[in-house]
């Protein structure tokens, strides 16, 4: 069959044809649509799917269903590999027993992403996992599916790490059908295996060495790895969405090189490599962000004494995402082709940034905690809608990071500044994957600052997922409802007040009184996202 | 089609510019073009500027149109409009939505207006929004009121039939009304 479909759903389609059974992860942009369609179409495949609170319990969740002998996927945007990360280095060493894809979509540019631009292909180095990167569409299937097949052969984790360019990109795509399937999975009891624990903690390190070396000999022969163009002095070695724009280029150019595009990103297919790049003179590595590339075929090249010229990030760039121009620019550098940057104007338009949607909650709260505020006050941002607190008009964050982040550097400050006034915001999906710790962290060491949680019913920004205040599970089942107030009752803080922002009196009111508290105190400002009360409303008419 | 069709559509997170694109690139597919386009999501969806990227012809590589290289935009906002004359080539022709979307700083809608009018290339300045909410009582279809006026007016190389097959293969049954009406009022305009 053959379809235009995103990146992520023909990941979606790749890992239902592989046969998963056992589907988690947690919404982040731009990997969001891969969980939100397993949510849809999950239940009648047969498969299990759900979104977890956080990307560490999601992949937790994902060892124990493949040490059952579940085949799963597991989603998450770049920085959800970080959250995982304490999970995913000991799961290198056990191995899996079913097998595990994990996708990771990073976001060259930043498009949809605050807090940095992460190239996540460096926890290949880490970790010691196999990191597959695809270009298109086509190949998020064709590497998805091979993935599972590489996990099963090796019982390893494989990552498949995609981009946003390639992730939301739409193109044709073959694929199979698949057939239902209700496997239902059965623990064998193998602490040998399972467990990591010294001395044996070493013999399994051991143990993935040698693996890698078996998976190694197996990228040499892949097909990911693959070679076109037609010999001459200068070569190109590519990978991921690179590739496209390399392709591009070379139309664009008029120009037919050597291509090595590189689909295994860990293990390098070394002596392929070698091969390639030894009867030319130049070679240009084009990659998006850290010269991770660049780097292990330049050492490759001593190691092997040849002579060829490596270029890479002394001709591209190493911040934002490239394009074709970009590559013409540096390949016009290597060859004698001529080539001119298209001259873009600046008109100086005033630029649109992000803002919170007409009737949002958030309107009831930034501007009246901003005017109320002692002179002075910090405020924290968080990751979600909240962020566009960030942004005119509110212009309010004295800092920013990343999920759950607000309160543990609210607690850091008034520590070190008794002093000064702090308010913390957090939306109600980033209480449940990563600030209830913080905020654990804060009364436990007697800190005061007063946290805001925005529970807007729903994980807003990236979509509308479901969360665990919310009831539902993302197979749309009932679920507990689980109260953001009663977690800080029985966390111990002492001040808590749960209200409607629009009712602003009482809002104001709380505000001043805790505001004065010597202990932490809590505001849970309790209003539907304005994007989902308008959905219901429309659900209910038709 | 010897050339690579090249078209930009753009405008403001919400105002169903992504679905617009899901209806060009099946049109494509059905007129037996390979197609390749490139969206956004996250936070610039939030009311931020929106460009997504269509390519259309006989062989896609990459999904992003170099700078200066689309043969159409298709903008549902005036200044967002306005936006991509920084980067449009000699041959880009416009066609955006008489509608406006201000925010603090913004420019007015004459002023963009006026600015377009010092521009060279060719450009539709349509009342697609206004259209669309005096007649079908919603503004949301606005983008597919657009396309219907792009493919009466040959601005971009796809057939009606192929569009409102489009149409019926991707949109659900209860909305399917509402994108032909959309598509018929700007086609014939």
């Amino acid at each position: 069959m053959k379809k235009i479909l995103l990146g992520n759903e023909a990941i979606v389609r790749a890992a239902f044809v592989s046969g998963v059974s056992y589907v988690t992860g947690y919404p982040g942009c731009p990997s969001a649509e891969i969980g939100d369609e397993f949510g849809k179409i999950a239940k009648e495949n047969g498969v299990y799917a759900e979104y977890a609170t956080n990307e560490k319990v999601a992949l937790e969740s994902a060892i124990g269903a493949s040490f059952s002998g579940l085949k799963s996927l597991v989603n998450m945007k770049s920085f959800g590999i970080n959250v995982c990360s304490d999970a995913l280095f000991p799961l290198a060493y056990t191995g899996t027993k079913a097998g595990m894809v994990i996708v990771v979509a990073d976001d060259p540019s930043c498009y949809s992403s605050a807090q940095s631009e992460q190239d996540s292909r460096g926890y290949a180095y880490l970790s010691k996992i196999p990191v597959l990167d695809p270009s298109s569409p086509q190949e998020c299937y064709d590497f998805t599916k091979i993935g599972f097949e590489i996990s099963e052969k090796f019982n390893i984790p494989v990552i498949l790490r995609t981009t946003t360019r390639c992730a939301h990109q739409r193109a044709l795509v073959s694929f199979e059908e698949w057939k239902k399937i209700n496997v239902k999975g059965n623990f064998v009891k193998n602490p040998h295996q399972f467990s990591t624990m010294p001395p044996r903690t070493l013999e399994m390190k051991n143990e993935l060495l040698e693996k890698i070396k078996k998976i190694k000999a197996y990228a040499e022969e892949s097909e990911l790895n693959k070679i076109s163009g037609t010999q001459n002095k200068v070569g190109i070695i590519a990978s991921g969405i690179s590739y496209l724009h390399v392709l591009e280029a070379l139309e664009e150019l008029k120009l037919d090189l050597p291509v090595l595009k590189l689909g295994f990103f860990y293990p390098l297919p070394e002596q392929k490599i070698i091969k390639f790049i030894k009867p030319l003179k130049k070679v240009l590595i084009i990659e998006e962000m850290d010269p991770y590339l660049e780097k292990e075929i330049m050492q490759l090249a001593k190691t092997a004494n040849l002579k060829v010229e490596i270029f890479g990030k002394n001709i591209l760039p190493v911040t934002g995402e490239l394009d074709a121009e970009k590559v013409c620019v540096a390949l016009s550098k290597l060859t004698n082709k001529k080539f001119v940057a298209f001259k873009t104007r600046n008109f100086n338009l005033p630029k649109r940034t992000a803002r919170l949607c007409e009737g949002c909650p958030y309107w009831y709260i930034l501007p009246t905690v901003k005017r109320l505020a002692p002179e002075g006050t910090i405020f924290g941002g968080d990751i979600g809608c909240n962020m566009i607190g960030a942004l005119p008009p509110h212009s309010m964050y004295d800092y920013m990071f990343c999920m759950g982040s607000s309160i543990g550097i609210s607690h850091g400050i008034k520590k070190s500044s008794p002093n000064q006034k702090v308010i913390s915001f957090m939306g109600d999906g980033t209480f449940f994957h990563s600030g209830i710790a913080g905020m654990i962290n804060a009364v436990y060491n007697k800190s005061n600052p007063l946290m805001i949680v925005m529970d807007n019913r729903i994980t807003a920004m990236t979509g509308h997922q479901p969360n665990p205040g919310m009831g539902k599970t993302l197979m749309g089942e009932d679920t507990e409802e689980l109260q953001i107030a009663d977690i800080a009752k029985a966390c111990g803080i002492k001040n808590i007040k749960i209200l409607d922002p629009i009712n602003q009196k009482e809002f104001e009111n709380t505000l001043k009184d805790f505001l004065e508290k010597d202990e932490i105190s809590l505001i849970v400002c309790k209003r539907i996202c304005a994007l989902l009360a308008r959905r219901i409303e429309k659900n209910k008419s038709n | 089609m010897e050339k690579t069709f090249n078209l930009i559509v753009n405008g403001i997170g919400g105002q169903g510019v992504i679905t617009l694109l899901t209806f060009i690139d099946q049109a494509a597919m059905v007129q037996g073009y390979d197609v390749r386009s490139s969206e956004l999501h996250g936070l610039s969806q939030r009311g931020g500027s929106v460009e997504t990227h269509i390519r259309f012809g006989k062989k896609i590589n990459s999904p992003l149109i170099p700078n200066g290289k689309a043969d159409l935009i298709i903008s549902s906002e005036l200044l967002e409009g306005l936006r991509e004359t920084e980067k449009s080539g000699k041959q880009t022709k416009f066609l955006v939505n008489d509608f406006i979307f201000p925010f603090q700083g913004s420019l007015s809608a004459e002023e963009i207006k006026k600015q377009f009018s010092l521009n060279k290339n060719e450009i539709h300045i349509i009342p697609a929004s206004q259209v669309c909410k005096e007649k079908l009582q919603n503004e949301i279809v606005s983008t597919v009121y657009s396309l219907g006026y792009a493919v009466a007016k040959n601005l971009i190389p796809i057939k009606k039939e192929s569009v409102l097959k489009a149409i019926d293969e991707i949109v659900p049954e209860k909305y399917k009304k509402l994108n032909i009406n959309a598509f018929e009022l700007g086609y014939a305009s």
